[in-house]
C-alpha cells in the first residue's frame, strides 16, 4: 500500500467523497486491478480481512448491491453478519441508534449500510464509532456504485482526465447521480446531468465540474460515457412527468441518442433496468455497452474499498 | 412579602431594590420588609412573555409536561407562556383550557394561557367552539403543528375569533409546496439529498393569509392574524407590505432562524430539524433587520420539545422542533446584545408580545403586577443541557459560552425560580 502520509490521513469511512483525496481514490481505483486477478483465479479468497465481522445493515431491501458486498468480504475471508431490517427488530419499532448498539456488542468490526435515509450511514458511524461503509442512504450517496462507474470509465480510457461524462434520468431522486457528481470531477472528468426540469434540481450546479442540462443531445454531445439512471415508475404518481412514453421519447438512452456522443463512448447503468424506459435494449446489449463489466467490477471495487478501510488499521 | 435588593434597572447604574406584595409591585427603595433577596447587582426587567411554546400536555407527557415546560420557562426569565393545542387530545374543549390553566396555577413557575385550537381536532374544517374556549380562559387560537389548508376555515375563524377581541396565529406554509422536505430546499439540501422545503411555501402561504385579513379588513370586520415563527425574507417582505397598508398583521420571529442556517444540516443530525426550517443566512439577516426596523413585532421560541430517542432518528423519520426556553434570553443578548441594543430584546421578550395579544405591556412601576426577571449581564457560563428544567436535556447550543443568564424570577409576586 501507499504510505498515508502522501495522501493525507486515510479517512475511518466511506460515506460520501467529501474527505478523499484524488489520491486516496487513485489507490482505491488502483488496488481493484488487484482483485481483479484475484476473482480470476481459480480460488477466489484472499485471507486479508481473516478474523474481522463485517455486518451488512440493509435497513432497505437491496438483493443486488447487498450480495456484492457480502461476496466482497467473503472473498477477503471475512466472516459477514447479514442484518436484514424487514426480518428483524427494527420492523417491531427499535430505534437505530438501539439497533446498532445491539449489532456492536457482537464484536462487529465493520459495517456496511443501505438505509432509506440520507445522513443515516453518518448516524452509525456517530452511534457505532466503527469505520461505515456506505452501500447507499437515500437520495445523498453511493460512493461504491460510482467508484466502480469510475472504475469502469477508467478501465476503457485509461483516466478520467478530460472525459466527458453524461448522466441521463432521475436526477432529482438519485444517489448515483449525487455521488458520481461528486466524485468524477474529482478524478478530472466533466459531468452533465440531464433529465426533464421537474427531475434535475438547479442547487447541484453548484457542484465542481457539474453542469445541468434538460437537452438530452446537449448532454451527451462528444461525451465519453453516456449513464442512464433507473426511472422509479413511482415518480408518475409524484406529478414529476406528463407520461412515462414522453419520458422515454425524450430522454431514453438509445442508438440515436448515441451517435451524439464521442464515437466508442461507453453505455453504463447502475441496474436493475427498466428496458425500453430509460434505456433502450439496443444500447444496453449493444457493443458499447459495459453494464455486465460495472457489476464484476463492482464487487472488485468493494474489496477494494474494504481492505483500504480495514487493513491494518489497528 | 418580598424585598429584592442590590438590583439595577435598565439604563441605569443605581443600585436600587423594590418591594413585592400581595402580587404587585409596592414600591421601590422602601425600607427591607418580608424575604429579603440579593438581586447580586442584576438588572431587572418584567418577566419575559412566551408566545409560542409546545408544553405537551395532555398527552405527550414523555416529551414534557406543565411542570418541566413551566419550570424551564421561569429558569429562562419568562413569566408568561401561551402553550401551543397540538397535544393528545387537541385542545379544542373549554373543559381542557380549564383543567391546564388549574394546574399550572399550583405549580408556582412561570403562569400558563393556553393556546386553544382553532378547528375541531385541529382538522382543520369545522370551527372549535370559540365563545367557550375564550371563556374558559384560551389566550388566543391556532392549529399550530398543522397548517390551515382550507382558506375558507381560516376566514370563518378571522370572523369569529375578531369578534370576540381574540387573535389567531398561524403556522404559515403551504403543505403541497413544503411536501416532504426536511430541510430548506436549497444548494444544501440538494447536497445533502435531503428533501427541501422552499421557501415559497410559506411565502405563498402568508400572501394567502394577508389577502384573506385584507379583505375583512377593508369590510370593517376586525380580524388579528398572527404568523408565527416567520423564517423567509420573502415572506418578512409581505408583512412589511401588509403592515405598510395598516392592515391587523403581525410576526414573530424565533432565535433559531436569528442564529443557525441550513448549513447546521450539514452534520445529519436531526437537533437540526425544526418547521419552518432552518434557512439561508440571507434569511437570518434579513429577520434581523426586520427585528431592527419593527416589521417583526416580537420573539417567540416555539419550544418544541422531544424525547432524545425521537431526535437521534433520521432526518426523515425524525420530528420537527427544537426546545430552548431556557436559553433564549441568553442567547439573544450574547448574539444580539451589540446590534440590537438590551433595550430593543427585552422588549421584543416581553412589551412587544403584550401589544400583539393586546395584553396591557408590563411594567415596573408601583402597583403593577409583581411579574419580574433579574438577569445577570455580565457572567458567561457554558449551555449546560443536563441541568435543564425541561425534558428535552439537549441543545444545538450545548456548551456555548452565553451571558444574560436569569438569576430570579418572580411570576405574581412569588418566586419562580431563583439560580
Amino acid at each position: 500500500m501507499n504510505s498515508p502520509t502522501s495522501m493525507g490521513t486515510r479517512p475511518p469511512h466511506l460515506l460520501d467523497f467529501q474527505d478523499w483525496t484524488p489520491e486516496r481514490l487513485g489507490a482505491i481505483l488502483d488496488n481493484a486491478d488487484t482483485m481483479l486477478q484475484v476473482l480470476d483465479r481459480p480460488v477466489k479468497k484472499v485471507p486479508a480481512l481473516q478474523g474481522l465481522t463485517v455486518c451488512n445493515a440493509f435497513f432497505e431491501n437491496s438483493t443486488r448491491t447487498r450480495t456484492s458486498f457480502e461476496l466482497a468480504a467473503r472473498r477477503m475471508s471475512a466472516d459477514v453478519l447479514t442484518f436484514a431490517a424487514g426480518a428483524s427488530s427494527v420492523s417491531k419499532g427499535e430505534s437505530l441508534r438501539d439497533t446498532l448498539e445491539v449489532l456492536t456488542s457482537y464484536k462487529v468490526d465493520a459495517y456496511i449500510v443501505r438505509h432509506h435515509a440520507a445522513g443515516a450511514a453518518h448516524l452509525v458511524a456517530r452511534y457505532s464509532g466503527k469505520p461505515v461503509i456506505n452501500a447507499g442512504d437515500g437520495r445523498r450517496a453511493h460512493p461504491t456504485q460510482a467508484l466502480l462507474d469510475a472504475y469502469t470509465i477508467r478501465q476503457e480510457y485509461g483516466s478520467l482526465e478530460g472525459k466527458k461524462i453524461a448522466i441521463l434520468g432521475d436526477v432529482r431522486h438519485s444517489r448515483v447521480a449525487r455521488s458520481n457528481a461528486e466524485l468524477l470531477p474529482k478524478l478530472g472528468a466533466q459531468v452533465v446531468l440531464c433529465g426533464p426540469a421537474t427531475l434535475l434540481p438547479p442547487g447541484l450546479a453548484q457542484m465542481p465540474g457539474v453542469t445541468l442540462t434538460t437537452n438530452p443531445k446537449e448532454a451527451v454531445r462528444g461525451a465519453h460515457a453516456v449513464m442512464a439512471l433507473r426511472l422509479q415508475r413511482e415518480r408518475m404518481s409524484g406529478g414529476f412527468l406528463g407520461s412515462l412514453q414522453e419520458y422515454a421519447d425524450t430522454y431514453q438512452v438509445n442508438d440515436t441518442l448515441l451517435g451524439e456522443a464521442e464515437s466508442g463512448a461507453i453505455v453504463l447503468h447502475p441496474g436493475p433496468m427498466n428496458r425500453d424506459l430509460e434505456i433502450s435494449s439496443d444500447a444496453a446489449d449493444g457493443p458499447q455497452s459495459r453494464i455486465l463489466k460495472q457489476v464484476e467490477n463492482g464487487q472488485a471495487i468493494r474489496m477494494s474499498v474494504l481492505y483500504h478501510l480495514l487493513v491494518g488499521r489497528n | 412579602m418580598i424585598t429584592i435588593t442590590n438590583i439595577k434597572r435598565v439604563g441605569s447604574e443605581k443600585t436600587e431594590s423594590v418591594t413585592i406584595e400581595g402580587g404587585l409591585i409596592k414600591g421601590w427603595n422602601l425600607p427591607e420588609e418580608g424575604q429579603v433577596i440579593d438581586g447580586q447587582g442584576g438588572t431587572v426587567a418584567p418577566a419575559l412573555i412566551e408566545l409560542h411554546a409546545h408544553l405537551r400536555e395532555p398527552g405527550q407527557t414523555e416529551k414534557e409536561d406543565l411542570s418541566s415546560g413551566l419550570a424551564a420557562a421561569a429558569a429562562g426569565g419568562y413569566g408568561t407562556v401561551v402553550s401551543m393545542p397540538n397535544t393528545s387530545p387537541v385542545v379544542d374543549d373549554p373543559a381542557i383550557v380549564r383543567t391546564l390553566i388549574e394546574k399550572a396555577a399550583g405549580l408556582g413557575f412561570a403562569r400558563l394561557r393556553p393556546a386553544a385550537a382553532l378547528t375541531k381536532g385541529q382538522k382543520g374544517e369545522e370551527l372549535a367552539e370559540l365563545t367557550y374556549l375564550k371563556e374558559a380562559g384560551a389566550a388566543m387560537f391556532t392549529d399550530d403543528g398543522r397548517t390551515n389548508e382550507n382558506a375558507r376555515t381560516l376566514r370563518l375563524g378571522l370572523e369569529t375569533a375578531g369578534s370576540l377581541g381574540m387573535v389567531i396565529s398561524v403556522h404559515a406554509e403551504d403543505a403541497s409546496l413544503r411536501a416532504d422536505g426536511v430541510m430548506n430546499e436549497g444548494p444544501v439540501s440538494e447536497a445533502l439529498g435531503l428533501p427541501g422545503n422552499p421557501a415559497a411555501a410559506e411565502a405563498a402561504r402568508v400572501a394567502r393569509d394577508i389577502e384573506i385579513v385584507a379583505g375583512l379588513h377593508a369590510q370593517g370586520v376586525p380580524a388579528r392574524l398572527h404568523i408565527q415563527h416567520l423564517s423567509t425574507a420573502r415572506a418578512l417582505d409581505l408583512v412589511r407590505a401588509a403592515k405598510a397598508q395598516g392592515l391587523p398583521v403581525t410576526c414573530e420571529v424565533c432565535p433559531h432562524h436569528l442564529t443557525l442556517t441550513d448549513e447546521a444540516l450539514r452534520s445529519f443530525d436531526a437537533i437540526y430539524k425544526v418547521a419552518p426550517p432552518l434557512r439561508t443566512q440571507a434569511d437570518a439577516d434579513h429577520l434581523l433587520e426586520g427585528l431592527r426596523d419593527g416589521s417583526v413585532d416580537c420573539l417567540a421560541t416555539d419550544h418544541a420539545p422531544h424525547t432524545r430517542a425521537e431526535k437521534e432518528r433520521d432526518l426523515l423519520d425524525a420530528p420537527s422542533g427544537i426546545a430552548y426556553i431556557e436559553l433564549a434570553f441568553p442567547l439573544m443578548y450574547t448574539r444580539f446584545g451589540e446590534t440590537l441594543g438590551l433595550e430593543r430584546i427585552l422588549d421584543l421578550m416581553t412589551a412587544a408580545p403584550a401589544r400583539v395579544m393586546g395584553w396591557e405591556p408590563p411594567t415596573l412601576d408601583a402597583g403593577a403586577k409583581a411579574d419580574l426577571v433579574v438577569l445577570d449581564l455580565t457572567t458567561e457560563r457554558p449551555v449546560n443541557p443536563a441541568g435543564f428544567k425541561s425534558k428535552a436535556k439537549f441543545t444545538p447550543w450545548a456548551g456555548e459560552s452565553l451571558k444574560g443568564w436569569p438569576l430570579l424570577t418572580v411570576v405574581d409576586g412569588k418566586v419562580a425560580y431563583q439560580r
